[in-house]
């Protein structure tokens, strides 16, 4: 049995807004579609960037890479604003549960002291190269073209400022709220051996002026191995060394990344899939970053997990690119 | 032991000021190349004060609250066609200008903030500015989807992102952002940040949300509600970055004055539509410009120039100039749009005699003199089918791009000309400050894209004024012309079973 409530119904003279219309047809369109498409400004700029006199503000040339439709870059999690904030919220409700229920039953005092030594000395510093993510994901949004592709590189970034804090809420929840944790944790990230290559990269991507090679150089080639090494490797190690209470803390950093590379592996497959001049220049950007990413991660990677952890993550890394249809 | 309480301002210290680090392996200018080219000396970012100190999980939590509450409202205003209960018809075409004209304005903030958010180099700012960044995104996409059931029954809103790079009016908005845009990351917060969002915001964001509140339109006012506090959060921000950087360096207060100046100006420029909006489109009127400059900007700006003015800065000496014009500014604007209405995606009409008895009363000493008589005259043209319209194209400001039509406080009969010549090139000013703008940044304002201009260049379309409207993708008998006769209007009629 249904109930019917009679309404006055009214024909609409049009689906959607035209641009939707041109590129779906005439029908009812998606929030997703109409919050996305063809939102950046294409045409008739006024002015020259004082910092970047020889491009319009909005400018596909600020990337090597070349696309007939940025639009192609859609996100497969159909995130726009509301989508984005409500799922994330979900995730940190969960988050916070995890992390009261860590304070409340006192796991931090429980845990081993070198096992909290090793979390200062290696984990809580992956607050400081999440602000790096933050930046380069920033990068691409202020630099790069089209809706589709520049309202997730904001969600990214948002992201990562969000683990950022979430590293340094760990360091707190070992030190009962000192702060003691993050300012070693610092100390480590400036000046032991074992960050120095990873800091080194980070820095170096900050520097980088074309903003899809900055997304290889990040969300590509260093997220997957330290995603691997850290939420895949570490997460084991943990288990099998009585460290299992941690893994509460970290699982907002393990889902996100989960989420997140949905989203990055197919921004890089549309890419390379566009032509050989993408596939090349991506190849070429890959080929250099993950030279210097061995080499900055070998001391992490060794002290974290031992010397063959690295070569682990790289064949993930190897796996990921070859998924795309990029042999390297 | 029992974890240590700690408070919002160390818990946020911890969580965000002490995530930065100093470089070892490359140049920190390198990272961070656009700091100094403006002139401005920063000596310790530490000394910025967080204007609201939110963490990403209070974010997170707070913003899908309010998203879930506002598309909520959407989905019941589109169900219960809420469009059938504004005041009337005629309102809904301040709603085309906001979509056409303001909402691409926050999609081009989104993308300023997003700059500024990655080149400062204090993280306090950087993520201040990052947060205003992922909202104004918010705003853009929140307004496009409550204008989309708008859309589904007017005309004038379909085409609102071609328009916007493209249509004559819209130039004026779209210079002003990237005039921001393309300036360096400080003078983009103090543009953006300090003078639009803290001065002008009440200007500009809160007529159209009352006037959203007063005609029934329950879709835009529960956005402007929603976005109430966001908007909180963005002007404190702005207040916090002129204080910033007046207290940085004395070096800065020259700067800054300077982009205080030409701001205020560029925005209340912009502010002519808003005018134009409140004392002629709305049907039921919130309150008149004239009360609406005085309220905001002449008791609260005031205020506020009085408390900037211990770090030496004055208010702008055209003040005055703008103390004239808002008598005259809304009454000047709507009679250019009624002029051109055959180019324009809204529709025009003239006021009805309780309107221009409104005017008269808000106006007294301006309305019957000079603009009554111009409105009698064009009903009564209009009554006999000789409907008045311009055809010729407007000269248009160089700086901010208003065709030419504002007249001297002095004589309110006389259009302002100003000029100056560049690289032998004569240009053409509507007022003193744009002037003024132009003659800093010569360079800059060369590359204006004019619309007159570019018409009669051949890059719109060629050919005339029925290729113009072809390129600006406007229907020609459907969005433009007065509202009596529209296709707007004739379904009002029947969804009102109105003969």
């Amino acid at each position: 049995m249904t109930i019917e409530i009679k309404t006055s119904t009214l024909k609409p003279i049009r689906n959607t807004y035209a641009h939707i219309e041109r590129r779906f047809g005439d029908k009812p369109a998606t929030r997703y579609q109409e919050a996305t498409y063809d939102v950046h400004s294409t045409h008739n700029f006024h002015y020259k960037p004082l910092w970047d006199q020889d491009r319009e503000i909005n400018d596909p040339s600020r990337t090597a890479v070349v696309m007939r439709d940025w639009y192609d870059l859609k996100d497969p999690r159909q995130f726009y604003y509301g989508p984005y904030v409500q799922n994330r919220s979900k995730m940190q409700e969960n988050a916070e549960n995890n992390f009261k229920f860590f304070e409340k039953r006192g796991l931090g005092e429980s845990l081993d002291s070198s096992l909290r030594e090793k979390i200062i000395e290696l984990v809580i510093p992956m607050r400081h190269a999440e602000v790096a993510a933050n930046l380069n994901n920033m990068y691409g949004t202020a630099h790069g073209t089209g809706t589709a592709v520049t309202q997730a590189l904001i969600y990214e970034a948002m992201d990562r400022f969000g683990n950022a804090q979430y590293f340094s809420k760990i360091g707190l929840a070992l030190d009962g709220n000192t702060g003691d944790s993050l300012a070693t944790a610092k100390e480590h990230w400036m000046s032991n051996p074992a960050w120095q290559g990873v800091r080194a990269y980070c820095e170096k991507t900050l520097t980088i002026k074309d903003w899809f090679e900055a997304f290889i150089a990040q969300d590509i080639v260093l997220d997957t191995l330290i995603n691997d090494l850290y939420y895949r490797q570490f997460d084991e190690w943990l288990t099998q060394n009585n460290g299992r209470d941690l893994l509460l803390l970290m699982e907002f950093m393990q889902d996100r990344a989960k989420d997140s590379q949905r989203w990055s592996d197919s921004v890089l497959k549309v890419v390379v899939s566009e032509s050989e001049h993408n596939a090349n220049q991506v190849l070429a950007w890959i080929s250099t970053w993950r030279i210097r990413a061995q080499e900055a991660l070998e001391p992490l990677a060794s002290a974290l997990l031992g010397d063959k952890a690295l070569a682990d993550a790289f064949a993930v890394l190897e796996k990921r690119l070859t998924k795309v249809g990029l042999n390297c | 032991m029992s974890p240590k309480k700690l408070n919002l301002k160390d818990k946020y210290k911890l969580l965000t000021r002490d995530l930065d680090w100093e470089f070892s392996y490359e140049d920190r200018k390198e990272a961070f190349p656009y700091e100094e080219f403006e002139g401005i000396k920063i000596t310790d970012w530490d000394k910025w004060e967080d204007p609201f100190r939110l963490t990403m999980e209070s974010y997170w939590k707070y913003q899908a609250e309010k998203e879930k509450k506002l598309y909520a409202i959407y989905d019941a205003f589109a169900q219960n066609n809420g469009q059938t209960n504004v005041t009337d018809a005629r309102y809904v075409n301040a709603l085309k200008l906001f979509l056409t004209g303001v909402s691409p304005g926050e999609h081009a903030a989104h993308l300023g903030f997003a700059f500024t958010g990655r080149q400062m180099g204090g993280i306090g700012a950087r993520v201040a500015a990052q947060m205003q960044s992922i909202d104004e995104l918010r705003h853009i996409q929140t307004q496009i989807h409550a204008m989309s059931h708008y859309n589904k029954f007017f005309d004038g809103f379909d085409e609102f992102n071609h328009m916007h790079d493209r249509l004559w009016y819209l130039s004026v908005p779209k210079s002003f952002f990237e005039d921001a845009r393309t300036a360096g990351p400080f003078e983009f917060m103090i543009a953006i940040g300090f003078s639009f969002e803290y001065v002008l915001t009440n200007l500009l964001f809160v007529p159209f949300m009352s006037g959203a509140a007063y005609n029934g339109d329950m879709a835009t006012v529960t956005f402007g509600f929603s976005a109430q506090s966001d908007e909180a959060r963005h002007m404190t921000l702005g207040l916090e970055i002129i204080k910033f950087l007046l207290e940085q360096h004395e070096d800065n207060l020259p700067i800054v004055q300077k982009w205080l100046d030409k701001w205020l100006w560029r925005g209340y420029r912009l502010l002519t539509l808003v005018a134009m909006m409140m004392d002629y489109m709305l049907p039921q009127k919130v309150m008149s410009w004239q009360e609406a400059w005085e309220l905001y900007f002449e008791d609260a700006g005031g205020a506020l120039f009085k408390d900037l003015e211990r770090y030496g800065i004055k208010m702008p000496d055209y003040t005055d100039t703008i103390k004239q014009e808002k008598e005259h500014l809304s009454h000047q604007a709507w009679w250019i749009f009624y002029q051109y209405t055959h180019a324009a995606a809204f529709h025009t009409w003239t006021p009805s005699a309780e309107e221009m008895d409104w005017l008269s009363e808000k106006y007294p000493d301006t309305f019957d003199k000079y603009y009554r008589p111009r409105w009698e005259l064009a009903a009564e043209m209009e009554a006999k089918g000789e409907r008045f319209y311009t055809t010729g194209l407007p000269q248009l400001c160089q700086t901010c791009q208003i065709p030419m039509a504002f007249t001297e406080m002095s004589d309110p009969t006389q259009v302002v000309y100003r000029e100056s010549i560049y690289n032998d090139e004569r240009f053409h000013f509507c007022s003193d400050p744009c002037k003024s703008i132009f003659d800093n940044e010569p360079e800059k304002y060369v590359n204006a894209w004019l619309p007159v201009h570019q018409i009669l260049q051949g890059n719109c379309g060629g050919g005339g004024l029925d290729k113009v409207i072809e390129y600006y993708h406007l229907e020609d008998g459907v969005a433009n012309l007065d509202f009596e006769g529209s296709p707007d209007a004739e379904r009002w009629k029947d969804w009102k079973g109105v003969a």
